[in-house]
């Protein structure tokens, strides 16, 4: 199983696709690896610097529709790559959502005002969250500052997440 | 209650419930292209699971980038050669033999009336036309189907649209799917599979009613149905013939996938064709049509005649009666790709080669090629493409190209003109 705690990279904007995520120029690479230097290298966000703000982070905290557009599973890979294993927004595309528990990652969603809270507390600080999938709770923590959110999801992905991803989980189970 | 055609396949097909109303169904088919599979091969070679469910039930194709333009694509056909080699997927189609996954794999007989095919293409629906679940599928779905031949979906929901009137002269399938997806829009069938049915559908050939399905995504729908008749069966024939004493006999036995008549539909719509112009994209989504009359001052820079949607031999033929006799403009650029080798020799028989030649066309070997603007006729920046592909998306034949869909004739009328034009056979 992957590990679901770490840094929070905050993307403060609704609607970020999967072009955005991993531009389709990428899309003839063979290996997963290739597309690492390449994560959210056309995302248009004051303030954000790719090649500074992704290194060390493992969760991204995002806005409503993360991952629209193109059904391409290189968005999730792209991630996976960079270590970042969830991506937690107040809704995803149903497509990259679908992706992301096939990987074996996670995308939580939380309602807009814990979304729109945990922008106003924690972002622009160095946030670090600590995933409980026992008691279903997120712990942010950030100078000196903590706070739990609770969040939900199915069985279904539950057993993804547990097994890696429907690779392991078919191949044990079918 | 009675069932949809998705829902008896799906039950058919039953292998687990795991939550709500996903369920695990088994394959039938898994069909691969050098594009999506490379990926998935090299995900399972590192999760020590390089292994295949079926090699049997796999069919595999290069036709998206072949002949190879460049390393890149010589290596993603490279690996997918290598793979169906050391599993001993025999059919395999590599240069030569190949053509454009959705054309060569029913010309082959690989989609029955009942089967369940996953491929990680989003055209896959195409196969729907035989009365089959077909859908596409992302990289890891298409690495699970590989290894286990199975795959989950939530539990279908259906949209029933019933084709009635009589059709025009001049207008075809083409020009009923684009209609219907102005109908429906781009998002009007997602997560539902359509089925096409009535009248209309029931006079189509498999190659129109294979129109009609490819483009079931372009409304968001997961797979286009076509009941199964006599014209299924008439196509399947000669691959079927040892399993069954008559063609009615196998009928009886396709009829079994057909829906009941108190079956349930998400929504069911009428869609009469009476009236109905040939009609053509205008923007950059397949939903934004307009009868071609309403196009008509548009230059094009390109024509282009092929593709999973309106490449096959039907297609050809009506294109070739356009321009028989006729010059395109000087200013055009005139491409056509047979879908498979098959289309290729049959239409060089026929003398449809010879007629596209003597118009000024190119005559490319079975490909993907310009439909994805990968290859064999990318636009330039500000260039005009009148195309008898599926999509039309910003920059889908090159970066700041645009794309018209429409139907071989039409496209074939306005590489004559120069500008979107309504063929001679529209009256
Ligand atoms: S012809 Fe075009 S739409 Fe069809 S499979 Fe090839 S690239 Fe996809």
């Amino acid at each position: 199983m992957k590990s679901f705690s770490g840094k929070v990279l905050f993307l403060d904007r609704s609607d970020i696709n999967t072009d955005e995520i991993i531009p389709a120029k990428y899309l003839t690479e063979i290996s997963k690896e290739a597309l690492k230097p390449y994560l959210l290298e056309d995302l248009q966000l004051d303030g954000f610097t790719p090649e500074k703000d992704i290194k060390g982070k493992s969760i991204i905290i995002t806005r409503a529709n993360f991952g629209c557009g193109s059904s391409r599973e290189h968005a999730p890979w792209a991630l996976e790559v960079n270590n970042i294993n969830m991506a937690i927004a107040e809704s995803f595309a149903r497509i990259f959502r679908r992706n992301m528990f096939n990987c074996g990652m996670m995308a939580v969603e939380l309602p807009g005002q814990t979304i729109d809270h945990l922008f106003q507390v924690f972002s622009g600080k160095e946030t670090f969250i600590e995933t409980d999938l026992e008691k279903n709770v997120f712990i942010l923590k950030a100078d000196g500052l903590e706070k739990e959110a609770g969040f939900s999801i199915s069985d279904f992905d539950r057993a993804l997440v547990a097994a890696g991803g429907w690779v392991e989980y078919a191949d044990a189970k079918y | 209650m009675g069932k949809t055609a998705a829902e008896k396949i799906f039950d058919s097909h039953f292998v687990d419930n795991p939550s709500g109303d996903i369920h695990v169904i088994s394959l039938d088919a898994v069909f691969c292209h050098e594009i999506t599979t490379p990926v998935a091969i090299n995900d399972l070679v590192s999760r020590n699971k390089d292994r295949v469910f079926d090699p049997d039930k796999i069919k595999a194709v290069i036709d998206h980038v072949t002949p190879a333009k460049d390393s890149k694509t010589a290596m993603q056909g490279k690996i997918l050669r290598d793979w169906a080699k050391r599993h001993n997927i025999r059919d395999f189609f590599d240069i030569g033999r190949n053509g454009v996954c959705h054309a060569i794999f029913p010309e082959k007989g690989f989609v029955r009336p009942g089967y369940t095919v996953i491929m990680g293409d989003s055209h896959t629906c195409t196969h729907g036309a035989f009365c089959a679940f077909a859908a596409g599928v992302g990289t890891t779905d298409l690495e699970v189907g590989i290894l286990k031949g199975v795959c989950a979906f939530h539990y279908p929901s259906t949209i029933k649209i019933n084709i009635v009137g009589r059709m025009p002269e001049g207008v075809y399938a083409k020009d009923v799917i684009l209609s219907i997806i102005g109908r429906l829009g781009v998002n009007g069938a997602t997560n539902k599979v359509i089925e096409f049915t009535g009248p209309v559908v029931d006079a189509m050939s498999m190659e129109g009613r294979m129109t009609l399905c490819n483009m079931a995504i372009e409304a968001g729908g997961t797979c286009g149905i076509c009941y199964p008749d006599m014209t299924t069966v008439e196509y399947l024939w000669e691959f079927i013939k040892d399993n069954y004493p008559t063609k009615e006999s196998a009928l009886e036995k396709f009829k079994k996938f057909a829906p009941d008549s108190d079956a349930e539909y998400h929504d069911v719509i009428e869609h009469d064709v009476s009236r109905l112009e040939p009609m053509v994209t205008f923007g950059f989504k397949p939903d934004q049509v307009k009868p071609v009359r309403k196009m008509e001052k548009t230059k094009v820079d390109q024509v282009y005649i092929g593709s999973c949607t309106n490449g096959r031999i039907e297609d050809l033929r009506i294109a070739a009666q356009v321009l028989t006799g006729n010059k395109i403009s000087a200013s055009v650029r005139g491409i056509v790709s047979p879908a498979t080798p098959k289309i290729f020799r049959q239409a060089m028989d026929e003398g449809l080669l010879k007629i596209f030649m003597n118009a000024g066309f190119c005559v490319t070997n079975p490909t993907c090629g310009a439909c994805l603007g990968m290859s064999n006729g990318v636009l330039a920046e500000g260039e005009v493409c009148a195309s008898t592909t599926n999509r039309n998306f910003n920059g889908r034949m090159g970066k700041g190209g645009m794309v018209h869909l429409m139907s071989p004739a039409t496209a074939a009328a306005s590489a004559i003109s120069g500008y979107i034009t309504n063929s001679s056979l529209y009256k």
